[in-house]
This record gives structure tokens, sequence and C-alpha cells, in this order.
């Protein structure tokens, strides 16, 4: 065994997307196994590694850990991006929470039936320009430092950073009005664990695809 | 000031009760101001306090915490209920953040139209009694201790009982397969702090009936 985590999801971002970005800023390499069929889906129920019969699966620390949150919570504290005490932890957690629930939106929209695609998609520009991306703003423009919290880099940052770029894939001018969140998202795009995340050929998955959907469908549909 | 924690939200259970179970458990006393109106609502995303402009809001040592996981962290991690390493904490987020699922599925219960209250009520049961309960039963049974991690009482355990009482608010026999839930239940329940909770007159919060639904609705939409 090699030591490395090792990610079992769909070869697509889905919900295990988060964890790459965070074991990759990390500086962590992983291993992946992608599920492409039902059958490999259910021999992982059977074989009793999905505590609740889901994935996203991630082996790490002789753990077969899942849930999205539980396993981010467990890269941040194990890697130092939780911050320094309990306050700061405490306001990753608001940020990271919140930017969880724009990228919820993100998620589904893959999904929704083609006449719901256009308003889904105003959802996500209305709701980042007017909710989400200005609370960072702000934060950025009153402390003044390179990162949100405590002036150090924190999962807080990864998750805004994949947030930036995942909506931006959708809404191209959406940073328009944030100056502070332009400069935030080349500097984060400039630390060396990221700049390589995002170079091709690394484990970062594209966005999703028909072929991607159809093979979710297949796979989780009962 | 007095020092207290100030729970924000309309008078019912919603996103705050599990703040209010982890609240009673640790022994914290808190206040409550309920959210009536819309207009409460709309006061409190003016005046800045609420940073997504979403409600759960708890305001503690100086801060004005919102999203009901990080509350929850917060809390948990300060009244040392999170375990005591790194290790401990993944399996109480584990742990936790399936029955966080659980409990969106018992709570939608009261929320759906007439014609699809059946099949959602089969599916409630279903995951109740295939896929969640059967984990902590066996958690309970493996471990063989009077908790579900490490050997003192966490936020999972907290979880897990509110969870269970709002089940068999829905089908009074749903834990009839489950005996060490059973025992669980009543093991946990006997905590003084968590038993004076459960006690009428405590601020724990009943079942949203239906006829509260409309008066809920309008402070959210």
């Amino acid at each position: 065994m090699s030591g490395k985590p090792r990610l079992t999801y769909l070869n697509g971002r889905g919900r295990m997307e988060s964890i790459r970005w965070l074991l990759a800023a990390a500086g962590v390499e992983f291993e992946e196994i992608f599920l492409e069929t039902k059958e490999q889906y259910e021999k992982i129920i059977k074989d009793g590694s999905l505590m609740f019969q889901q994935v996203p699966l991630v082996e790490i620390d002789g753990m077969k850990m899942v849930q999205t949150r539980a396993i981010l919570s467990y890269i941040a504290g194990k890697y130092n991006l939780y911050g320094k005490d309990l306050k700061e932890r405490a306001l990753i957690d608001m940020y990271v929470e919140g930017i969880i629930d724009l990228m919820q939106m993100i998620l589904m929209f893959p999904f929704s039936p083609p006449e719901a695609k256009e308003k889904n998609l105003d959802s996500i520009k209305e709701r980042a320009t007017n909710r989400y991306f200005p609370v960072f703003e702000k934060v950025l423009k009153q402390h003044g430092q390179d990162f949100l919290v405590g002036n150090k880099f924190s999962w807080a940052d990864v998750q805004l950073i994949e947030a930036i770029l995942a909506v931006e894939e959708k809404v191209p001018a959406v940073l328009s009005g944030f100056p502070q969140l332009q400069v935030f998202k080349i500097r984060m795009s400039n630390m060396p664990t990221i700049k390589k995340f995002l170079q091709p050929g690394s484990p970062r998955k594209p966005p999703p695809d028909e072929h991607y959907v159809e093979t979710v469908l297949k796979i989780f549909r009962k | 000031m007095s020092g207290k924690p100030k729970l924000h939200y309309f008078n019912g259970r919603g996103r705050m009760e599990s703040i209010r179970w982890l609240l009673a458990a640790a022994g914290v006393e808190f206040e409550e101001c309920f959210l009536e109106t819309k207009d409460d609502l709309t006061k409190l995303q003016k005046d800045g306090s609420l940073m997504f402009q979403q409600v759960p809001m708890v305001e503690i040592d100086g801060i004005k915490m919102v999203q009901s996981r990080a509350i929850g962290n917060y809390i948990a991690a300060k009244y040392n209920l999170y375990g005591k390493d790194l290790k401990e904490r993944a399996l109480i987020d584990m742990y936790v953040e399936a029955i966080i699922d659980l409990n969106e599925l018992l709570m939608m219960h009261t929320f759906q139209p007439e014609d699809k209250k059946q099949q959602h009520f089969a599916n409630l049961v279903d995951k109740a009694t295939n896929r969640y309960f059967p984990v902590y039963e066996k958690a309970l049974k493996d471990h063989g201790q009077d908790f579900l991690v490490g050997n003192q009482l966490s936020k999972a355990d907290v979880q897990l009982l509110e969870s269970l009482l709002m089940a068999e608010e829905c089908k009074p026999d749903i834990l009839d397969k489950f005996p060490l839930l059973q025992s669980f239940k009543a093991r946990i329940s006997n905590i003084p702090t968590i038993k004076k909770f459960l006690q009428p007159g405590s601020q724990r919060k009943p079942p949203l009936q239906e006829k509260d639904l409309q008066r809920v609705m309008k402070i959210f939409h």
C-alpha cells in the first residue's frame, strides 16, 4: 500500500472535487479509483466500504472516510489549513459553509431539466453576485491581507478559489464588480500547489458534460 | 448583556433545534429572539447581522455566528463534545453528517404536499431503518461503550438522540428492530442536562404542525 490517500468516486467533479482541491492545495498526492458501472458501485456497498452506502469515499490514515464535510474537515485539520484556534476555525467554517451552499447550486445545475436551466443559471449568478461574493470582497478589503482568515492560507481560501473558478465557467464576467476577488484569484492561482493543480494533466476534473450526467444517473438511479 | 448565547430564529425546530440540543446538553443557558414576521428577518438582514442573510444566527463569545454546522462545530469544540483528537473528530463528523441527512428527511415530512406524503414517508422509513440506524446499532455493538465515540459524550450522541426521538414522532415503532439504539436512547435521555431539556417547559421546540406552516413560510418567502 502506498500510504497515499485513495479516492473513490466517478471520473468527474461532483462532491469529490472540493476534496481533490484541498488535498492538492496541501501538496498531498493521492490515488483515484473511478466508478464506471453500477456493478462496481454495488460491489463496494456489499463489501462494507461505504458507511452509508454513498460516495465520496476517501481511504486515509487507515480510515474509510465518507461524508464530504467530514473528509474536508479532517484534511484541513491534518494539514494545518484550519486556523490557529477555535475562533479562526469558526470563521473558516462559516465561510466554507456559505461557499458550499453556492457550490451546491453549481453541483445540481447539470441535472436540472432543460426548461429550468436558464432560471437556475440566473439564480447562480444572483446568489454569487449579491449574497456570497460581496462577503468575501468585504473581508479582504477590511483586513487587507492575502488570505481570508488569520493572515494564513486555510481551507476557506481553497474553497473560495474553487468556487470563483466554477462560477466563472458559467458566468464569465461574474468578478467584474469585485476587484479584491480578482486579485485574490490571481494570487491563489499562483500559489505553487494550486498552480500545479490548475495545469493540464493534474487530477482536476473538467466541468460536467452530458456523459458525466449519464454516468451519474446510470450508477445511482434505482 | 447577559453573556449567554443568543439564538435568532423562528419559534420552531428547523435548523436551530440541533443547536438548542447541543447547548442544552452542554449545560449552557441561552436566550432566544424569535422572528415572527418577515419584517423581523428583513431588519436583521439590513443591519448586517446575518453574514449570508440567513438564520440560524447565534450571538456567542462576541461573534454573530451563522451556518448551523459552523455553529454546531464551535459549540461542540468549546464544550468538549468533539472527541479527544483528530480521528475521533473524524468519526464524530461522519456520524453527524449522516444524521443531518436523516434529519432533513424527517423535517421535510411536514412540508410534503398531500400527493407526495406517502412516498416520502416510505422513503424516510426505508432510509432510517436500512441505511442509518443499522450503522449506529452496529457502532454501539462493536464499540461496547455507553457513547458512540471514545468513551465520553459527544456531539454525535446528542444529535443521534435528537434524531431517534424525531423518528419516533414520525413512526412510534421505528426502533423496534434496534435494541441497542433503544437502550442508548434511554441512557442518553437520562443524562441530567439532557433529561432537563426533555422536560416540559424547556426550550426544546415541538414538531411543526401543518397549521403553523403558512406562518413560517411567510417569514422566509
